[in-house]
């Protein structure tokens, strides 16, 4: 390690200030600090010790609790396409090698680009590379379905990153969640590109008979519309070919199609687990989305007239990519709720909103993706109202 | 009447090298100083003495322009050897180079009779000359007390929560006459309560729970239970146009003697602590001592910091400098100048941690003592992690919002948010766990500073 310290003392002083290389200073910064944590000191008066947590670490902790639906969702990127093409055959070995195949390119586009933008950035604004995008790259592959182009990846994140975040002045000032910004981004300017048969990676196989690519999202939205019951809907999709995919056991399992890494319920709770267990990701937004999603599942089976509405409140937590939605996008700390009341309200507005537009809205079958773009950009609200009766505690004390 | 507030925020920092509980006399440190520095709300400080004069305890060295009837005096007897200033000839310290036996200047003494018949005005006089006054802090903003106020209640913090705090039944043992005549003198000057401040799960010595004419309250908790401001905060919070004053429990012995002894008596015990002091334990010195005597010799190693006051909020001031006015504990901690490859994720249940996240393993075991060095541990960034710092501030104050408001200069905004509730010491801790590395302290320094100017 001694080697590679001197090697790096040896070239820092080009990129200090009056270095033939000063311009990418932050560059090297950030490769340097990667390497070895800074030898920098506290200040003369203040604090003299600090907590050995950084924000590099913090982001890392996100990362190791997004691993195991990165790996579930190539597991079953490859488990989803050998289904659709009839091979139930298929080794385990065979079905990671084409998640693997599939999945790390998407995950390699999205970490460059995003990376490359954050460098240069960082180098024209002189400050130093931010960590977010680290978080951030990982979460562009899981929410995007597996037979994306890679240039799409490419331009969403670039887009996501430019306009998402840095036009708001870096990490920790953007106001929207940044890779659901990429997804958003895709949504609205390849909406045929992001819906239909995408969800499951079909390469260029013939696909086996009865083989429809569609969600269970949409099986529900279609049955409601044509007024049949829901559940059996979805329990007798995929006859023939991938009996029992929409079942609730299996929905809750993941394995089915949809987004990489927002399948399986039960991966995006592990996640959770890790997450609130090492204090990263706030336990009271987790809680508080399923708890708003199943609060207005059951209002919508007292209220509701459509078989939609009367699909049992507990399948809204697992259908869809509502879990995912929950444990990593809403918890995002930049963009959600920051007063502790507020994440309440903030959480459970997510998960009451994400029900409302999966019932109400046939244009958009899955609502947590907007639900959370939507309270993002009220969260400030939410805090302003917290942070006011804040204010209004400390006046009243002074009257009384 | 006393209360129990049971506090449950906050985060306790254990160290290695706490104090052993023993008093050790020995030589004298050689050089004492006053620092200016030490005092928020000064103007300009007035040097009244040249090099070469010499002083007694109690003799003034300087006062303030703003407000010239504080004097600011000799800790101990001697001669003044250095008046050392810094850029645009800032004071920054006044020397003196101790006589072998302390001698006093000459104040009026009292019975415990005649002290109860004193009035306001004769107190402070006496205070303002002695040079005790500055020992009494007004909030809001932790500045030097104005003479012409009368606060609606003073505090006395009776224990410290700080990583590696010194022991107060050790500290003032002994001193109970003097701590209840001081009770009684600040008694007359606020028409409010004289609250001792106590802790509710360590034995309280004698010097407190015995105190008559005060409420003694009690508290539980983690840091920052001991934090005045916090308790201020539980007890009767400050409100906008509130004046309430806050003192150590030495300044208030200081009082006592100064009453019934007629001297301005700086004798007090520091603790010198930390992993890298080899026999950590107390030393019985005046105010302002130089800590080379105390350190020489004593230390494990070089390569160190020396801080006077605790790691949270003291001041390096190196192996060869002296003990600030406030502080009853010097602290030597190694310095943190070193790579550490892969430092960021690598895990480790050695460094110290309020969070859990990957690696950090030190929330597996509490109760051990740990080596903390002075490295960042990381590097500034903006603000992302939120709901950290509520965990550990046990107040109604939002501690982000307040941050956030300061570094927008808007002063409404600060005042809304109740910047008049606190000083450094009371969102030390948001520094120490700050993910994103900001200089709390320093930032509400500078909402503090501009609250006042506005």
């Amino acid at each position: 390690m001694k080697f590679l310290r001197n090697q790096l003392d040896k070239v820092k002083h080009q990129f200090e200030k009056g270095g033939k290389l000063e311009k990418y200073f932050y560059a090297y910064e950030a490769m340097d600090t990667f390497l070895f944590a800074p030898n920098t000191t506290n200040e003369v008066k203040g604090s003299q010790i600090r907590d050995a947590i950084d924000l590099k670490r913090l982001m890392m902790t996100v990362i190791i609790a997004m691993v195991p639906c990165l790996l579930f969702g190539i597991y079953n990127v490859g488990h989803q396409h050998f289904l659709a093409i009839g091979d139930a055959g298929a080794t385990l070995g065979q079905k990671i090698g084409v998640g693997l195949w599939q999945v790390l390119p998407i995950v390699v586009v999205s970490y460059a680009v995003g990376l490359g933008i954050e460098f240069v950035f960082a180098i024209i604004r002189k400050h130093p590379v931010n960590e977010g995008f680290l978080v951030t790259g990982m979460l562009i592959p899981l929410v995007m379905p597996p037979d994306i182009p890679l240039w799409q990846v490419g331009v969403a994140t670039a887009f996501a990153v430019i306009i998402g975040k840095e036009a708001f002045g870096g990490t920790g000032m953007n106001v929207v969640n940044v890779a659901l910004t990429a997804r958003a981004f895709l949504y609205f300017a390849y909406p045929t590109d992001i819906s239909g048969d995408v969800w499951t990676y079909l390469g260029d196989a013939q696909v086996v008979a009865g083989f429809s690519g569609a969600t269970p999202l949409s099986v529900a939205g279609d049955a409601s519309t044509n007024g049949n019951n829901v559940i059996a809907a979805l329990n007798s999709f995929g006859t023939g070919w991938n009996e029992g995919v929409f079942t609730l056991q299996n929905m809750f399992l993941g394995f089915r199609p949809g987004s990489i890494g927002e399948t399986s319920t039960l991966m995006c709770l592990i996640g959770g687990l890790i997450l609130i267990a090492t204090g990263t990701g706030s336990w009271k937004i987790i809680v508080s989305v399923f708890g708003g999603a199943y609060a207005m599942g059951l209002l919508l089976n007292l209220v509701g007239s459509t078989p939609y509405t009367q699909l049992p409140a507990y399948y809204h937590l697992v259908i869809g990519g509502l879990a995912f939605g929950a444990v990593f996008m809403a918890t995002d700390p930049v963009t959600a709720a920051q007063t502790e009341t507020g994440k309440w309200v903030y959480g459970l507005l997510i998960g009451m909103f994400t029900v409302l537009i999966r019932n109400f809205n046939p244009a958009y079958p899955e609502g947590i993706m907007l639900a959370i773009l939507f309270m993002n950009v009220f969260a400030p609200l939410i805090d302003y109202v917290v942070v006011s009766a804040n204010k209004k505690r400390r006046l009243q004390r002074a009257t009384v | 009447m006393g209360k129990f507030i049971r506090l449950k925020k906050g985060f306790t920092i254990n160290l290695k090298g706490k104090a052993a509980p023993k008093v050790v006399e020995t030589d004298q440190p050689e050089t004492f100083v006053i620092k200016p520095t030490d005092f928020f709300g000064l103007y300009m400080p007035k040097v009244v003495v040249n090099v070469g004069d010499t002083v007694k305890a109690g003799s003034p060295l300087f006062h303030d322009k703003k407000y010239e009837n504080i004097l600011f005096t000799a800790p101990v007897s001697g001669e003044v050897v250095e008046v050392k200033r810094g850029e645009k000839r800032k004071l920054l310290e006044i020397k003196i180079l101790a006589d072998k036996k302390v001698e006093f200047e000459v104040f009026k003494k009292y019975s415990v009779s005649e002290i109860n018949n004193l009035g306001a005005a004769e107190i402070k006089d006496q205070l303002l000359q002695s040079g005790i006054w500055p020992s009494l802090v007004q909030r809001p903003f932790g500045v030097v007390a104005d003479p012409a106020t009368s606060p609606k209640a003073i505090h006395i913090s009776a224990f410290d929560t700080h990583p590696l705090a010194p022991d107060y039944s050790i500290l003032f043992k002994g001193q109970d006459q003097f701590f209840q005549v001081g009770v009684d003198v600040l008694k007359k000057l606020t028409s409010g309560i004289v609250h001792v401040n106590t802790h509710a799960s360590s034995e309280i010595s004698t010097v407190f729970s015995q105190v008559k004419s005060a409420d003694v309250n009690k508290f539980s908790g983690p840091h920052p239970a001991g934090c005045v401001g916090v308790q201020i905060h539980h007890i009767d919070p400050i409100n906008k146009g509130d004046v309430v004053w806050t003192i150590n429990p030495l300044g208030v012995i200081q009082i006592g003697k100064l009453f019934l002894n007629g001297v301005y008596d700086t004798s007090r015990v520091v603790a010198v602590v930390g992993s890298e002091v080899k026999n950590p334990q107390y030393y019985k010195t005046y105010t302002g001592a130089s800590v080379k005597k105390f350190i020489e010799g004593n230390l494990n190693q070089d390569h160190v910091r020396v801080i006077s006051g605790n790691p949270l909020t003291g001041t390096s001031i190196g192996k060869d400098g002296h003990i600030g006015f406030f502080d009853h504990q010097v602290s030597v901690l190694p310095e943190g100048d070193y790579y550490e490859f892969l430092g960021w994720i690598t895990p480790s249940a050695k460094k110290i941690s309020f969070h859990r996240a990957l690696g950090l393993l030190s929330f597996l075991s509490p109760a051990s003592e740990r080596v903390a060095d002075t490295n960042t541990h990381g590097e500034p960034r903006a603000f992302v992690q939120t709901g950290v710092f509520e965990q550990v501030t046990p107040m109604d104050v939002l501690p982000t919002h307040l941050l956030k408001s300061i570094l927008a200069e808007d002063i409404d905004e600060m005042e809304a948010l109740g910047i008049y509730e606190v000083i450094e010491e009371d969102l030390a801790l948001c520094e120490f766990v700050d993910v994103s590395k900001h200089k709390v302290q320093e930032i509400l320094r500078e909402g503090l500073d501009l609250v006042q100017q506005s």
